[in-house]
């Protein structure tokens, strides 16, 4: 548990360094990497369905970006992008690829499917959360 | 009038362009150009942004600019030093050609990291990916390495070539390539694990996500042209990845 906490603080944090976040920003990429794939890793533990388990960390991941942008004036991209990469599909795409090759087909396009739901899932969080954001911000106004 | 609206109009394409250009949402850069309009007195702007280009036009002048975006790459520092900028217009505490001058250098900025300190934290990235995919820590130098090679390759390939999908495709082949090799070797044990480690830091993720929202908020020319930058940069990876995998 420890060891993926640690991987993905660092993951989300070497992220921002690729993808050029203002130095100040780093640690922020770094937290907002960790909540989402514990969050993750949580709802997995209890049976969670993949896809609704992506859905909610992203929302998660959203939410605390949002914070952070309040923080540090910066656009909401810098830190909900390296937050959600460790959620990405990567290994259900691999292998939906791996089955390509074998000329597996049929798993292959069953595998390629859950991945396009689950990238869709994982974007339809941020988008939520945003608008769930502005609504608030509008009541309190 | 004419001089300065000239400026307004200078000032919003080169912010627009520099957003674009470094990976910002198509409707952030559309807000971000209206916004600064507003705030120089602009009453009416129309601003249509695609990955690909901007076309910008105040309603009080005939005049209709067009810039074109033929590279793109990913910087948010500069996102945010324009999105600052623009900020700081809307709060009048710059002027057009103070906000002009630090547009310009802005776009002539280098990025925020330099390669050496990009290619170390992408063989790091790799590195904690396989741990994150259930890896086994064994398999955590290949996996750096493996990582590391191939984006080198990206980046230096890139610089000859100039034609991306070539340039992803060669990094993931390089990618699969000595990951093979290693676990051959008997240096990696799990060839599937240290292969999604490394290749996690070419994932097109923030294509996708920019792509659906742009999708959600109504811009349907430039979500769906960035969903076929991501399926592009997608079908790059796998295809170099699959041809080392048919080989083998």
């Amino acid at each position: 548990m420890l060891s993926q906490l640690a991987a993905s603080f660092i993951a989300a944090f070497a992220f921002g360094i690729i993808f050029n976040v203002p130095k100040k920003t780093l640690f922020a990429c770094g937290i907002a990497g960790a909540v989402g794939w514990l969050s993750y890793l949580f709802l997995i533990h209890f049976k969670m369905d993949l896809i609704i388990a992506a859905f909610i960390s992203a929302l998660l991941v959203a939410f605390i970006s949002h914070l952070f942008t309040k923080m540090y004036k910066a656009p909401i991209i810098i830190f909900s992008v390296p937050g959600i990469i460790p959620l990405v599909p990567g290994g259900i795409a691999y292998d939906a690829m791996r089955h390509v090759v074998e000329q597996d087909y049929f798993t292959a396009i069953e595998l390629a499917a859950k991945a396009f739901i689950i990238s869709g899932a994982i974007a339809m969080g941020l988008v939520f959360s945003e608008v769930l954001n502005r609504m608030i911000m509008k009541i309190i106004r | 009038m004419q001089l300065n609206s000239n400026k307004i109009i200078e000032a919003c394409l080169l912010a627009g362009k520099i957003m674009l250009e470094n990976g910002a949402e198509t409707y952030r850069v559309e807000d971000t150009m209206q916004r600064m309009a507003t705030s120089l007195g602009v009453k009416q702007s129309h601003c249509f942004a695609m990955p690909t280009g901007i076309i910008f036009s105040i309603d009080e002048m005939e005049q209709t600019k067009l810039v074109r975006v033929l590279e793109r790459t990913i910087d948010l520092n500069k996102v945010a030093m324009v999105n600052n900028i623009s900020r700081r217009m809307a709060q009048g505490e710059i002027s057009v050609d103070e906000a002009l001058l630090e547009l310009k250098q802005i776009d002539e900025s280098k990025p925020e990291y330099p390669v050496w300190l990009q290619l170390t934290s992408v063989s790091i990235l790799s590195g904690w990916f396989l741990i994150m995919f259930q890896g086994k820590w064994a398999d955590f130098v290949p996996a750096m390495i493996s990582g590391g090679l191939g984006f080198a390759f990206l980046v230096y390939v890139h610089r000859f070539a100039k034609i991306k999908f070539f340039s992803e495709f060669l990094a993931s082949f390089v990618i699969g390539f000595t990951a093979i090799w290693q676990v051959k070797l008997g240096i990696g044990t799990d060839l599937d694990k240290i292969i999604i480690g490394s290749v996690m830091p070419l994932v097109p993720g923030l294509h996708i996500t920019n792509a659906v929202r742009d999708l959600m908020a109504g811009h349907l020319v430039a979500g769906l042209s960035k969903g076929a930058e991501a399926f592009l940069t997608a079908f790059a990876i796998g295809s170099g990845i699959a041809i080392v995998l048919s080989i083998y």
